[in-house]
């Protein structure tokens, strides 16, 4: 069978055995909510989280991260740097493993960056499902991304007093291979495995008011639309949003001189295309200078052109800005918005007409 | 640690400045020399990332022909740290360079057309380029029209170039100041007004035109009015840059990496791209 069991009085064994091999990353508490961090101890492990604050892309993908080490004067050279730890994460819920594929599309197509792979190809990811809705601001299910088809090593199930153990990968079948605490599948855990499923469902709600594959059509006709101005005005342009996404990964490049002045690295740093200077030149010139004009630009990103550019959906509906958000922008309101206010009637002919003016 | 085998695109090659000339009050001619001594292998219209360790990078147009070889010339514009960085350079120095990136100008599309090139202020530098690789083949052109408009007199880039253009009966240059000086005995006005000047076979020309923002939108009316096709029309657009590689997300113009997609579009494609101009 391509199922295995891992029993949850077997868990502590099997995590502080895979800890002695290399980090283990997994959700813990802080403060009240939860992050993703490396562990310790296992008791610090909660798989039992509903949704961490922000997404575990920091570990392909640091808040700051040396790219570039170079020497001045005479003998000047530069050489790259690339770190990457072996790590295992656990617990990420299928909105965080979809959201890193795109990322591992991002980072890969066209130009390879081998910063980000070095550390996925070291990177083994333990995903976790999510058996109801982690609170009432995610949206998973409205934009695909509550199933998984891949991007996983091994696929956690929790199935009671057990995890439904799903391989993904051949390193997934060997991390289990080399660390005891698996066992073969029974049939009763198959059909409470299957229970869990059929009941998991159900307790979701599809928010948007249109079919996800409409959202990119949507937008095309919306790039006028009034309510940029509107959000626009509410917007603070404090990069909140950006901050906590999955798919975001827009970056700066920096660079840093030692205090002796002779040596110094350069650095990648996130960068948040809501801020003022995202467009900025040196001459002056603000290419996206209007508030509205950086709302829209995310909005259009994460519905149309990371879709288009990479075949998958750019927001997974992890709800992160929502909570995130001082001033409660929501994309499912703004999406619907737009659907109901762009296309009063459905596609009708005007609607069309611009479309067709746009493509 | 760094991982000896693994390579990483944002590693720099070295390059020394082999000679530095200063063109105007605030842009200056660097010739580099790549070490190892090969060629860059660059397209006209293409730009490279241009390293000064300890302060940054920085996306600069590569203002020399392909057709001239062993080195390649940057013509940069004081404006930031970066470019404040080089200007203090002294010959001899070393910097990092990045690329070529980009697509460049599409100059197959151009054989056997009659060219339009109008170049505004710094955008004359990237043009330079696809002109001077023009004219190292000349005879695969029909006509070459330059119209060149800068803000005043003192800020004319590549003054002797010019004057050698001028002086060829194979090239038809005219040349505009936005405010004239007491020795300025050329056109006043913006480059718009050079345009009237001149008639074409829209048919058969291709139009490039690279300048300041503020510029684009009058020259195109002005093309576009001689009824030079969409399709025929060529800019560079320059937006912030960084990775040079279609990931740091700066030079994003709607859904379109300008790094890798541009910095050189048709009028065409920027119909679709409602941020371009």
């Amino acid at each position: 069978m391509p199922f295995k069991v891992i029993d949850k009085k077997d868990m502590a064994s099997l995590v502080t055995s895979i800890m002695e091999e290399r980090e283990v990353v997994g959700p813990v508490a802080k403060d009240g909510k939860f992050i993703f961090a490396p562990i310790d101890d296992y008791s610090q492990l909660r798989l039992d989280h509903n949704i961490t604050l922000l997404p575990p892309k920091e570990f392909f993908l640091p808040t700051e991260e040396p790219i570039l080490k170079y020497k001045l004067g005479a003998a000047m050279h530069s050489e790259p740097v690339i770190e990457a730890t072996p790590r295992v994460i656990m617990g990420m819920h299928p909105c965080d493993i979809n959201a890193n594929w795109l990322l591992d599309l991002a980072f890969s197509t066209d130009n390879l960056d081998t910063n980000y792979m070095e550390k996925r190809k070291k990177a083994i990811i333990v995903g976790l499902d999510c058996n109801e809705p982690c609170d009432e601001h995610s949206f998973c299910k409205s934009m695909g991304s509550l199933a998984v088809e891949g991007g996983y090593d091994l696929f956690l199930t929790d199935i009671g007093d057990a995890y439904m153990v799903e391989y993904g990968t051949p390193a997934g079948m060997e991390l289990l291979a080399r660390h005891k605490g698996a066992r073969e599948a029974t049939n009763g855990d198959m059909s409470r495995f299957r229970a869990v499923q059929d009941a998991k469902w159900p307790k979701f709600t599809y928010k948007l008011e249109m079919n996800i594959s409409d959202l990119p059509n949507i937008l095309a006709i919306s790039y006028d639309n009034p309510l940029w101005e509107e959000l626009g005005k509410k917007c603070l342009a404090c990069g909140s949003c950006t901050l906590v996404c999955p798919t975001c990964y827009c970056f700066d490049v920096i660079d840093r001189l030692e205090l002796n002045l002779k040596e110094g690295q350069r650095l990648r740093v996130w960068d948040s295309c809501q801020l003022p200077e995202f467009a900025t030149v040196a001459g002056g010139e603000n290419f996206r200078h209007a508030r509205a004009d950086r709302l829209r630009h995310r909005f259009f990103r994460k519905g149309k052109y990371l879709t288009e550019m990479f075949g998958k959906v750019g927001c997974v509906g992890c709800g992160r800005c929502v909570r995130a958000c001082l001033v409660d922008i929501d994309p499912v309101e703004v999406y619907n918005t737009l659907k109901r206010t762009s296309t009063p009637r459905g596609w009708g002919e005007r609607e069309v007409a611009v479309y067709q003016q746009r493509s | 640690m760094a991982d000896q085998g693994i390579s990483s695109p944002y590693q720099p090659t070295l390059a020394e400045m082999v000679k530095i000339e200063r063109l105007t009050k605030t842009e200056k001619l660097f010739t580099l020399h790549l070490e190892g001594g090969r060629d860059l292998g660059h397209r006209a219209g293409q730009f490279v990332e241009v390293s000064v360790f300890g302060i940054g990078e920085a996306p600069i147009s590569v203002t020399s022909s392909p057709s001239r070889n062993g080195v390649f010339e940057l013509c940069v514009r004081q404006a930031g740290d970066v470019t404040g960085a080089l200007h203090r350079m002294e010959p001899g120095s070393t910097v990092g360079i990045r690329g070529p990136f980009g697509n460049g100008f599409p100059i197959e599309q151009m054989r056997g057309k009659d060219l339009l090139f109008a170049p505004g202020g710094l955008g004359l530098p990237p043009l330079r380029s696809l002109i001077n690789q023009v004219l190292d083949e000349r005879e695969s052109f029909g006509r070459v029209i330059i119209l060149y408009g800068a803000k005043d007199p003192s800020e004319l880039l590549f003054k002797d170039e010019l004057a050698k253009w001028e002086a060829r009966d194979d090239v038809e240059l005219h040349v505009t100041v936005d405010r004239a000086d007491e020795s300025w005995t050329g056109n006043v006005g913006v480059i718009t007004t050079l345009f009237p000047k001149i008639t074409v076979t829209p048919r058969n020309t291709v139009a490039v035109t690279v300048g300041p923002p503020v510029m684009y939108r009058f020259v195109l009316m002005e093309l576009l009015g001689k009824g030079i096709q969409d399709g025929s029309i060529f800019l560079s657009l320059e937006r912030r840059m960084k990775c040079g590689l279609g990931k740091c997300g700066h030079c994003q113009i709607n859904n379109v990496y300008v790094c890798q997609k541009g910095p050189v579009f048709s009028y065409a494609q920027l119909k679709e791209l409602p941020e371009a101009i």
